[in-house]
Order: C-alpha cells, then structure tokens, then sequence
C-alpha cells in the first residue's frame, strides 16, 4: 500500500497504466464475489419471515419531551440506570437529564460547540463527550462545579470526533472520527491502545458487538461503507458495501451476527455477518431523506431509523415493511436510541429537543 | 474563490460578478432568535469551512497583497465588520478599480481566467464594479470605490450592481418562465436578476463542486418531484385564478398538491402526503402566496412553484448586505402585498445599524433595482415579487420557521477537507487513489476468502432470533408489570431493584445462552453456584478474571496478567484451568513478549475456556434440578402472562 509514491519521471504513464489494471482488478473481484454470493443467495429474508404474523400495531406514543438544549441536539445516551439520558448539543452543553421526570439533573458547558457525540460508561459515573474541538473529554457525574473542573481530555484526532462508546469498561473509550480512523484509548493515560486505520473517508458512527468477549466493533463512514473490526488487531475482519452515500449510523442487530445501517441515500440496510451480505433494504419511494440514526429492539424485529424527514421511521426488519411512523420533532432527527432495558426509545433532533417514545 | 471554472457554462463565465463575489460560509448556522446572527465555528484545526472572501474588495484595493487563489482564506468575520482592506486604501482602491476597469471588463467575458493569476482576478472584480459604476451615476462610482475599501463585503455587493449593467444575465433567470408555469402566451421577458436582490454568491460552485456539497442528494431527489409536478398533464394544475378586480396568476392549491401526492407517490396517508408536501415547501420548492410560513395546508389555499433559479441546488449562500438591499427595496414599493412583516422590519433596523457605513449604497442598489421593477408587467411582477419573497423565507426563514439550509457540520467538514486538502486523511487518501483502490481490492480478496452460509440459513436465525426474543421486545409484547414509559408507574424499575423474587421469563431467558446467563447477575450467581458443585469453577473464574482484566486500565493491566498466569496457567498453577496447551503455549509467547503482554494475551485461551463450558457445563445446568427448581420457583410467584398486543395471535 505504501508504494503509492512514484518516481517523478514516467510516472504518469506508470500512474495511469497502474491505476487502470487495479481498477479493473477491483472490478473483476467485485463481479466475481457477486457470483460467489449469488449461489448462496437461495431465499429472500422477507420469504422465511412469511410465516410471522405482520405486525399491526405499535402502542408508541410521545411520552416525554426533553426541553432545554438552546440549538440542535446531537447525540444522546441513555444511563444503564435506563431512565437518565445524556444530551450534547451545538450549543455546547452537555446535559443530564432524569428523563421520567424531565428534570435536568446537570448541565455542563463545554469549551467547544458541536458537541457531536457523548457516552455514558457502563458503570454510570462518568461520561464521554467530543465533537468540533477533535477531542473525547470525559466528565465524572458529580455536582455541576466539580463536573467541570474534574474532566480530563483522554484522546485526541487531527478532525472532529463524530462518535464514542465505553468497550464494557470505564477506563476505555473508543471513538469515531473524521480523520477517518477510530481510536481505542486507555482513559487513565491518555495512552492511544490500539488505532484502526482503513475508511478512506469520515467515520460517522460505530457500535460494540453485543457478544461476550466485546473484542469486535463495526463502523460507518463517507466512504459509504461499514467495516467490521478486531480490536486486538486493529484490523478490519469484515466489510459491506451497497449504499450509494455516506453510511451515518450503524447498529449490531442484538443476536451480534447482523448489522443494520443507514444512509444520506435515505435507505436503511441490513447485513448478516454468516452470510457475509446485504439481506434486507429498508427504503421507499416517497423516503427521500438522508437517515442520521438506527436502532433495533431488544428482539431484532423493528428497527426505529430518524430521518432528515424529522421523522421516525419503525422498519419490520424481517419482512421489511415500514410498520409506522412517528411525526413529533420539527426538524431534522439526528439521534434515535432504545433504552437499555428496551421499554423506550429516545430521539434527539435539531428542533432543539429530546423526546421519550414508549 | 475567484476561481472561475473552465467548464462553467458561457454565462456564468461572462458575469463576472458572480464568479468574483466571493463570501461564503460553508455552514449558514445561523440558530440563535436572531436571524442575522450567523455563528460561525471555529474549528481547532486548519480545516476550516468558513471560506470567506478571495480576491473581493482586497483585491481591487491591494492587488499585491490580496489572495485570490482558490484557496480558502479562513476568515471568521461574515458581517463585513471591516476586515479586509485598510480604509485608508479608498484613494488608490478607486483608481485601481478605475485602470482595471478595461483588462478586468475583458477578462471577465473570457470563460476561464487562470486562477492562480492574482492580477487577472483582481482585475475581474475591480472591473466588475467599475462597470457597473459607468452603467449607474457618477455618486455610485464612489460609493462603490468606498465600499471596495471598507469590507469584503463590498465584492458581492459591487457585483450586485454590476449585474443591472451586464444583461448576458438574464439568461441565468430564463427557464424560470416555464418552469413557474406562466401562461406560455405571454411573450418571454426574462426577468432580470438585477431587479431581485438576490446575490451572485456561490455560483462557482456551478461547475462540478456542487454535485458534492451536501443536501445536494436529496434537493436533487426534491427537484425531480418537482419536475414531475409540473409535467403538462400529468403534473398539478396550474392555473390563474380571477379575484376581485384582480388576478392572481400561475397558483393551484393544497388540495390539489396533496391529492397529487396521494395519488403519485406510495404515502401512507394524508398525513404523510402534507408532511412531505410541506418539506418540498420548506426547502422552498413550492410556496404559498402570501404567507411567509413555509408549509402546506390541504385545503384551498394557492401555492406556487419557485423558479428553478432559486432552488437550493444552486448553493446560494446570500449575505445580509444583499438581504439589506431586498428589503429596503421592499420598503420603496407601494403596495400592500409587499409590505415588511415585523419580523422583516426588526430585521432591517438592525441591518442599518449593522452596515451603517454603507448604507447609502445599500439603498440606491435597492433604488435601482426597484425602478427596474416597476418597467415589467403586472402580473409577471407579481410572480416574481412572490418567489423573490419566498427564497428569503427559505434563508432568512421567519422566526419559528425551520432554516433547511442548515448544514450538518460534519458533512461541511468532510466536503470542505476532501475539497481544500487540509482535511482528513480520509481526505487523503480519496486523494490517492491507487492507495484507495489497493484497499478495496484488498477487502473484496478478504471477502472472497470467506466462508460464508447460506441467506437461508442466515435469515432462519434472524427469524428464530425473534421468536426466542419477542416476548421480551417491550414494543411488541407488553410487559408483566405495567411500562414506567406509558404509566409514570416506576413498579417494574422498583420489583427489579429490591425484589429478591426473579420473574420467570428473565429465568427463562438463561436458557437461550450462555451470555444470556452470565448477563444477569443472578443467573452468573446460580451458574457459579453450580459449578462449584461439580468442582469445575475454575473455568468461569478464569474467565472472568480474563475479562475483568481486559476492562482495566492500561497501568494496572501488567500485575493482573502475571496473577492470571500465575493463578490459571503456569505449571504449578493453585487453580489451573482446563485449556489445550497450544492455547496455553499462545498465552506463554504473549505474557512474555518482549513489547510487554497486552489485555488480549489471554483471549484464545479465554474463548477456549468459554466455548467448554457452553458445550459442557451449560447445557448439564440447564438440565440440572437445580435450573428447573428455580424456574418453577419463580413460575409458581406469577400470576399470569399477561395478554399480547402487538403482534396479532
């Protein structure tokens, strides 16, 4: 790979005659794994799923609505306690929210704006958050004064961090960014454990692998596809391509042998692992809109997907079938997420506010 | 900025303004109350999105100092509170607009100017205003120099005028004839663009760069609905409808649109036909007559289509001194219709305080553009009038309104650094294409590599998955104890808490797997228990020491390795654990590497470990009297199974 550099003189018949064999070497690969795929490709999961009932109504209904952000809401993060949510948000505050009650428990202001992602760690002490300012900062939950003079900066990118997540520990944090790689960084030190290098464009998202081990992550990038990665290694086990845009959002379906995404091309899909492809697209006609965030329920069967539309879309994942959709936000929704304990969902949204469906 | 493209078609090519008018911010962020107010972020590294100005009013002051290469400056200020050229410049920016005039008015009509050339730029701008100020009177000349010297700002603004004087222009707004759905018998009179207050800004990025600027896909998939709406038959009606003493030209109403929608797209419903007629609207596509909110109503309310000009696509990023301008002209039509809103009117008083200093400019450009108004005829007026109105809805949208031209910063960014190269190396790499195509041949060899199964047998465990797990999925089976969400009854949360007692169908769930087992506290409890009774804990302490360790911080991880190895592994081990010596020998070499062991040094040995107790140990538990007695413990504790909605049985 490191061979890119050529020697000035002839390299630009070299460049080009290199470039056109790789392109079509690339090519040949391409329609010879769609043959390979294609002989297992024996049934549609929509044709299996025949025998399940449709799904003909979803009692959710707003439940909550979370107000006091000053502009759009980025991301948020429910508690393990399954009933805070955190909240980052361009106006530069991090708020902790007892979203039962819709009380802002507390409020902090970060140096930067754009805070584009926050994470609470699983043991609910601490949060990690990161955005504009290309840093992960972590934040422990005490009183509001000491929150800010306690918060130490774990890791840095040379781009913004677009996402985080806490790997099954407090004193890890693994991160997202536009300088197109992820990061794993030991939270006491600062010590960078282990970088992943491999998207030739912005990492918009990534998910832990919800298996016992906690050693695989999936990310989602500008260059329009999702990586499976080892931690140990730092390398990429698995790739999927087939969306026609930047992926901004994936999700490990909760059995961990599936991932589903979603796209700026306003389609959301699915894709099993032990078949190594795509089994499901989730889109239609009359969806135009980019999707921002995804997330399953706790059985795997519906997948809620926030669109630019400002709306929610539910997916029937296995008959892939639009079950409903969820008007409320007024603007673009750019988070969704299932509690914990999967009795809600919370979406985030530019319309300033965060809101509680169950 | 001043780059002009090559390939930009002959218009834009001879108007030189719009290739010159330089500011634009990557991300119209412009949240707070206040409209005006445009935040611009500051961004820790040198990837900036704020492209402000090029070569604008530096360039025809200072052409030596001024900085008309394509690349960006980044410049914080966007309200042109002088900080671009030195004031005391005037005399000099004036001639030098003056001796420019000539080379910059030829160079101007070439299509392709060199970009890297400072002098053929800053001869495009200065030309551009200095013929405007020959097309208008002399007191503009000076305005016009003045304004050179005090602020960038000044480069779109001169070009503003530049364009009453330079009528290849019009070619720009001519298709909107058409497409506004005119009365095809009226002769074709091009409006000119010098008569809306609508900036030159952004249009070099006509050529190529807009396919990639973000929202670009989904205007696109907006505009081919559009398209399709205005299709002669198959299309809405458009019609001109007589009122009294007056008519009200090319408009259908909301009814109409939505039943269109309806009838055309795969909606659900009303709802989701007006939702998505009012997106259309919102993005200013269609708009209604008179009302500066942006939305549809499904009824007989008269809408109208924008004029392609205008479409967001074009990547308009108006400034506030060109907002200034529509409004005071505004203020000097007489008509009714075309009264300021209060919001409109707060937003000039504050504008006028804001370009105090040249607001004597301001206002004869919205003097001149207002007379050229006034020659056109009635109702083309009116149309125009109304679709002027309606693409400053879109950018400077009425309080409450949603701004749709907001741009995700992250997409801003990720385009503005694969464009500037000061970006990711995401970025970088796209640059690199060899380097980019090696990986994906790369992967796809992984991929080919792969044993994979069969979409059958992939798709039988997905479905099998939610056959196990629907009874758990709270939005699809209703839970035993009433929903905290839907009841404000924090019951469940409570039982969960303190109850010693365990619901039965969390027991049940231990027996889909082993993680569901060690997942819950209490089942890792049982399951511990277990294994002690058949001397076999080892296995589960080992793994979980393995894990524990692998959640530690970095300083702590070197002492909990050797007390692994010494507990589980190493030949005089107190609690040696049960593992093939090829996992133990990996686990040796990794213990004792000489860049020092890592937390995943135990991992083969660990998953070893793991997958004998799922094969052996769990499936005896889950067999054991000692599972099944607690199952029907907690079983014979509930009541009863409460009643499924949801999914129809």
């Amino acid at each position: 790979m490191s061979e890119a550099a050529v020697p000035a003189s002839n390299a630009n018949a070299n460049a080009t005659e290199k470039m056109a064999s790789l392109v079509r070497e690339a090519e040949n690969l391409k329609t010879k794994l769609e043959e390979e795929r294609q002989k297992l490709n024996d049934v549609n999961l929509s044709n299996i799923a025949e025998r399940l009932e449709q799904i003909a109504y979803v009692n959710i209904k707003p439940r909550k609505v979370l107000k006091g952000h000053q502009a759009k809401v980025l991301c948020t993060d429910w508690s393990p306690d399954k009933r805070h949510i955190i909240s980052s948000s361009q106006d530069g505050r991090l708020i902790i929210w007892d979203a039962f009650t819709t009380n802002k428990e507390h409020a902090v202001t970060m140096p930067t704006t754009w805070i584009m992602a926050c994470a609470y760690a699983p043991s609910g002490n601490f949060v990690a958050c990161g955005g504009l300012d290309n840093k992960v900062t972590v934040y422990p939950i005490t009183s509001d004064e000491e929150m800010a003079a306690k918060k130490r900066t774990v890791g840095t990118h040379t781009s913004y961090m677009s996402c985080c997540i806490y790997p099954n520990s407090d004193q890890q944090i693994l991160t997202g960014s536009g300088d197109s790689t992820c990061a794993l960084w030991d939270v006491e030190s600062g010590q960078l454990l282990q970088s992943f290098h491999g998207h030739s464009g912005d990492v918009m998202a990534i998910d832990l692998a919800p298996n016992e081990t906690g050693n695989t992550f999936v990310s989602g990038s500008c260059d329009r596809m999702a990586f499976i990665w080892d931690m140990r290694s730092g390398h990429v086990v698995q790739s999927f391509e087939g969306h026609q845009s930047d992926v901004n959002s994936v999700k490990f379906h909760p059995c961990g042998d599936a991932i589903a995404t979603g796209s700026d091309d306003s389609s959301c899909r699915l894709y099993d692992m032990r078949a190594d492809r795509e089994v499901a697209v989730f889109a239609k006609e009359s969806i135009i809109f980019g999707v921002n965030s995804v997330d399953f329920s706790v059985s795997g069967r519906l997948l809620f997907a926030g669109y630019n539309d400002y709306t929610v879309n539910l997916w029937d994942t296995l008959k892939s079938e639009r079950v409903c959709l969820l008007y409320g936000h007024e603007n673009k929704v750019s988070c969704v997420q299932v509690s914990p304990d999967g009795t809600a969902l919370s979406t985030g949204s530019w319309d300033y506010t965060i809101r509680v469906w169950a | 900025m001043v780059t002009m493209n090559s390939e930009a078609d002959k218009t834009q090519a001879t108007n030189a303004s719009s290739t010159a008018a330089p500011a634009k911010t990557d991300c119209t962020s412009s949240n707070s109350s206040d409209p005006l107010a445009v935040a611009i972020p500051e961004p820790q590294t040198a990837n900036a999105t704020t492209t402000a100005v090029g070569g604008g009013a530096g360039g025809g002051v200072a052409p030596g100092t001024a900085t008309p290469s394509p690349t960006p400056l980044p410049n914080g200020s966007n309200n042109g509170s002088g900080s671009a050229a030195s004031p005391t410049a005037t005399g000099t920016g004036a001639t030098a607009a003056g001796v420019a005039a000539a080379t910059g008015a030829t160079s101007a009509s070439q299509p392709a100017s060199n970009p890297t050339t400072a002098p053929t730029s800053t001869a495009t701008v200065a030309g551009a205003k200095t013929a405007a100020a020959t097309t208008t009177s002399s007191s503009s000349v000076t305005s016009s120099s003045t304004a050179a010297a005090g602020s960038k700002q000044s480069g779109s603004s001169g070009a503003l005028l530049t364009v009453s004087g330079n009528h290849h222009h019009h070619h720009h707004a001519h298709p909107q004839q058409s497409a506004a759905g005119q009365p095809a018998a009226q002769p074709p009179q091009p409006p000119t663009a010098s008569a809306l207050a609508v900036p030159s800004a952004s249009h070099h990025q006509r050529g190529g760069k807009n396919e990639d600027a973000p929202n670009i896909l989904v205007y696109k998939k907006m505009e081919a609905i559009i398209e399709k709406m205005q299709a002669e038959s198959t299309g809405v009606a458009v019609r001109t409808v007589k009122a009294f003493m007056s008519k009200v030209p090319s408009v259908f109403t909301g009814a109409d649109l939505v039943a269109w929608i309806l009838k055309n797209f795969d909606v659900e419903d009303v709802t989701e036909a007006l939702h998505f007629a009012h997106l259309l609207s919102s993005h200013g596509y269609i708009f209604p007559i008179d009302d500066h909110a942006l939305t549809v109503k499904n009824d007989g309310t008269f809408y109208r289509f924008q004029t392609p000009y205008f479409w967001p696509s074009n990547c308009w990023e108006p400034e506030n001194t060109d907002y200034a301008v529509y409004l005071c002209k505004r203020t000097m039509q007489n008509k009714t219709r075309l009264e300021l809103a209060d919001y409109e009117a707060e937003n000039l008083a504050k504008l006028q305080k804001m370009f105090s200093r040249k607001w004597e400019f301001i206002f004869m450009q919205a003097e001149s553009q207002s007379k050229v108004a006034k020659k056109r005829d009635k109702l083309e007026r009116k149309v125009l009038d109304s679709q002027e109105r309606a693409f400053w809805d879109v950018h400077r949208p009425m309080p409450g309104c949603v701004n749709t031209t907001e741009i995700d910063i992250k997409k801003a960014y990720r385009r503005g650094g694969s464009s500037h190269g000061t970006g990711s190396a995401g970025a970088s790499l796209a640059k690199n294409p060899v380097e980019q195509l090696t990986r994906i041949i790369a992967l796809r060899k992984q991929k080919l590599e792969r044993r994979t199964i069969k979409v059958s047998k992939a798709a039988e465990a997905l479905v099998a998955y939610y056959d196990q797990y629907n009874e758990f999925d709270y939005f699809i089976t209703s839970p035993e104890l009433p929903n905290p969400w839907q009841t404000d009854s924090t019951e469940m949360w409570d039982t969960e808490k303190n109850s010693k007692e365990v619901p039965v169908r969390r027991v049940k769930r231990w027996a889909f797997s082993l993680r569901e087992l060690l997942n819950d506290a209490i089942g890792r409890e049982q399951f511990t228990k277990f294994l002690e009774k058949e001397y076999s804990g080892e296995n589960l302490k080992f793994w979980e020491s393995v894990q524990e360790m692998k959640a530690l911080p970095q300083s702590e991880i070197k002492e909990a390795i050797q007390k692994i190895w010494q507990e589980f592994l190493a030949p005089e081990a107190p609690c040696p654990v049960n593992v093939d010596s090829k996992s133990v020998e990996l686990a040796r070499e990794a213990v004792n590497s000489p860049s020092g062991p890592n937390r995943w040094c135990f991992d083969v040995a660990a998953s070893h470990v793991y997958h004998l107790m799922k094969s052996d140990s769990y499936s005896r538990y889950l067999r054991s009297d000692m599972y099944k007695d607690y199952l029907n413990c907690s079983r014979k504790k509930i009541k009863s199974i409460p009643n499924l909605f949801g999914v129809k049985r």
